[in-house]
């Protein structure tokens, strides 16, 4: 299991997966109409490190975190 | 780099960020501060923060002020700060002017565009995502 988290936001509680790479972790995400709206424009770190491939391979306790579109100072 | 929670007190971290560079010998220090503004009849502005990856992005930026001989400082405030208070404090020191001037601009510009912090209006007690001035960050639309 990987688990994914939705920062700032989204406001959606932790979800815990199964999911051998991201891309598994997308077509699932993409099921779910509430999010649709949001993952064209959202960032993704993998154990709090940006990640740029979809292709990444997961390992079991995994964290994923899903970024939308940020506004400091 | 530190967070606090609600306004900045301007003055007092100022007055810490100087003292300890008193004597690293740089010849410049160059600072922006950004302060909330009344418009849109909000009443404050709020902050969420993803500190780990906040922490990782001052990292790289402290790494290319060193390689530049100065150092970068930042101060961000979490949860709701007034109008009229500061949120936000970037500074750099370096030995003379022309590293800091540059490297201030864009320091604050990747700030604006990547670091992991989420804003949002306060109004008639109300807390409302500022989403037409938020900025996907690189690499936003990999899960799409």
């Amino acid at each position: 299991m990987v688990k994914v988290e939705f920062l700032g936001p989204i406001g959606r509680a932790p979800m815990e997966i199964e999911a051998a790479t991201l891309k598994e972790v997308a077509d699932i995400l993409k099921t779910d109409d509430a999010l649709l709206g949001w993952l064209p424009k959202c960032a993704v770190a993998l154990n709090d490190t940006m990640v740029n491939d979809l292709q990444t391979a997961l390992k079991e306790g995994d964290k994923i975190s899903i970024l939308p579109p940020v506004c400091g100072g | 780099m530190e967070l606090h929670h609600g306004p900045l007190d301007v003055n007092e971290i100022f007055g810490r960020w100087l003292a300890s560079e008193a004597n690293s010998n740089f010849g410049a220090f160059v600072s922006f501060v950004g302060t909330i503004r009344a418009e849109n009849g909000i009443e404050a502005l709020s902050f969420d923060i993803y500190e780990p990856i906040l922490q990782q992005w001052f990292d790289k930026w402290q790494e290319r002020a060193r390689q530049l001989g100065g150092i970068v400082k930042i101060a961000h405030a979490v949860g709701d700060v007034p109008v009229h208070a500061s949120s936000y404090i970037s500074a750099v020191f370096s030995p003379k002017r022309r590293v800091a001037l540059e490297l201030i601009d864009a320091f604050v510009e990747d700030f604006k565009a990547n670091a992991p912090i989420w804003k949002y209006d306060v109004a008639d007690g109300k807390r409302i995502y500022a989403q037409d001035r938020s900025t996907p960050m690189d690499g936003a639309g990999l899960l799409s």
